[in-house]
């Protein structure tokens, strides 16, 4: 069987074999589901795959808490200067001086969609989603801010 | 079966009685023409559509399908875009050779397209040594590939132009030894003769091995012969930019394009008409109510549906298989493809000497 392949004959059959082996395979794909996406027309159903990068978001909880510290670390780590963390200091209840956010803004039009600032996050605060229709009329709409209006982080549940 | 000859006698025929019969051929030449450049237009058109969609299935893919529905008028809009643009000459090409060279192609293709029968009695060229005019007239298109890439004073047209000499003059024997195996069971070289000879079964079944053999080496050689498929050395994309059209551009690189896919048609309708049968509908002896059933499809109904379908098998040999070296392709068709030509065309002759064919 080995050296079948070495005769002239051998190598002219499995030649043949080998090369209609390969037009199976390529009537089999003819005949196979296309899996070309037709855009603006599946817009409804159109899902993309999980690790998508589409735009940053900070998901809030229904309680429209986030869980930014506001310590900075995205905004050192973002190659492009897309992120700025803006903070506040302010005292707590017990008398604590506390530093929390105030804006987190967010340029759509420098992001590279790098992830490196997710991967910097200490807490999971920000994540990329699946949204990848940014086109806008103006350049000052693709300054986003992530956090919502009168939002705040969530505490830590103490264990007891 | 209708015989489209009564057409064209009765034309002549009218024509002939109000004018000098040279007025009247000369009209009839005129509206021939006409006929095979419209004819010509419009299958190029839509194997070209055909194409992009067959290569879009293949690599599970849909094709064309935002201009018209299903992209049904994508070709005719790239063929409107095609003529509005610039035709530019490089500046030390050699201009003669130049704007030579995709007339040649083109003419070439022109003949040997006009060689084939469409329907009874509706060929244009049929005269007793048809087959040795179609490979004749098919082998004037080397020139001007040639000429192409001589004349354009680019590195990659001349290394596409070369290629694809050394690799049409290998090709055309294995495609003329194919072809002679049909001859020699037919004992005719004219495209009439050999489709007369089909009218009870197809060569393929009549000739059984030696005709199966020669019909695959045929496309093959055919196949190599339009610089198609895993052959397309000439104008290999990935090493040459575009082999010897590289510096060809709007109607002169559409004449190329245009004669390329034709080339194709002209192997395929080649093989569907020896090979197949051509016009000549399914017989099959013994089953008279079968053979009138199948004599009510019109003659070029089964012309254009036999070559579509070897266009099908060349278009997926295309689609499945990677390009070959050079020295591959060389060696591929001088000792393999070659000897097997001449094995099976003796293989034929003792065939037809002791009578072992249908």
């Amino acid at each position: 069987m080995k050296n079948e392949h070495n005769t002239y004959l051998g190598l002219v059959f499995g030649a043949i074999k080998t090369l209609l082996i390969g037009m199976k395979t390529s009537i089999k794909v003819y005949f196979r589901k296309k899996v070309t996406e037709q855009y603006p027309e599946n817009r409804k159903e159109l899902k993309m795959f999980d690790r998508f990068r589409g735009t940053l978001t900070m998901p809030h909880n229904e309680n429209n808490e986030h869980h930014c510290i506001a310590c900075g670390l995205c905004e050192t780590a973002c190659p492009n200067d897309t992120i700025k963390v803006i903070s506040k200091n302010i005292e707590t209840e017990d008398g604590k001086k506390k530093r929390i956010l105030d804006r987190y803004e967010y340029n759509l039009g420098s992001c590279i969609f790098c992830m490196l600032c997710v991967n910097a996050c200490p807490h999971d605060a920000i994540t990329f989603d699946q949204d990848f229709e940014h086109a806008v009329f103006d350049k000052s709409k693709l300054i986003l801010k992530l956090n919502h209006e009168g939002s705040k982080v969530e505490e830590k549940k103490k264990e007891q | 079966m209708f015989d489209f000859s009564i057409v064209t006698n009765w034309v002549h025929s009218t024509l002939t009685s109000v004018m000098p019969e040279g007025w009247a051929v000369f009209i009839e030449c005129v509206v021939i023409a006409v006929w095979i450049i419209t004819l010509y237009a419009l299958l190029a058109i839509a194997l070209i559509y055909m194409e992009r969609k067959v290569c879009g299935f293949f690599q599970c893919r849909l094709g064309p399908n935002r201009v018209g529905k299903w992209g049904c008028f994508q070709v005719f809009a790239d063929v409107l875009k095609m003529l509005t643009k610039e035709i530019f000459n490089p500046k030390n090409a050699d201009q003669f050779l130049y704007n030579l060279a995709p007339f040649l192609v083109i003419i070439a293709s022109f003949l040997t397209f006009s060689c084939l029968p469409i329907n009874k009695g509706a060929s244009i060229l049929d005269f007793n040594v048809g087959v040795f005019f179609l490979l004749a007239a098919s082998s004037i298109g080397v020139l001007g590939i040639l000429l192409a890439g001589w004349g354009s004073n680019n590195k990659y047209s001349l290394i596409g132009a070369m290629r694809s000499g050394a690799q049409i003059v290998s090709y055309e024997l294995s495609a003329g030894l194919s072809i002679m195996t049909a001859v020699v069971l037919t004992g005719t070289m004219s495209f009439s003769g050999i489709i007369e000879y089909q009218a009870d079964g197809w060569l393929i079944f009549k000739g059984h091995i030696p005709a199966i053999i020669a019909f695959l080496t045929y496309l093959v050689a055919g196949n190599a012969e339009c610089n198609r498929g895993p052959f397309d050395l000439p104008e290999a994309e990935s090493e040459l930019t575009a082999g010897y059209h590289t510096e060809y551009s709007g109607m002169h690189f559409g004449f190329f394009y245009l004669a390329e896919y034709l080339n194709m048609f002209i192997i395929a309708a080649v093989a569907a008409t020896i090979f197949l049968g051509g016009w000549m509908p399914l017989h099959i002896g013994g089953l008279d109510g079968f053979n009138a059933v199948m004599d009510f499809i019109p003659g070029f109904v089964w012309y254009f549906a036999k070559a579509f379908f070897v266009v099908f098998l060349l278009m997926w040999i295309k689609w499945t298989f990677p390009r070959l070296r050079i020295d591959q392709l060389l060696s591929f068709e001088w000792k393999y493809l070659m000897p097997l030509c001449m094995a099976n065309l003796l293989l034929m002759t003792l065939m037809v000497v002791f009578g072992l064919h249908f």
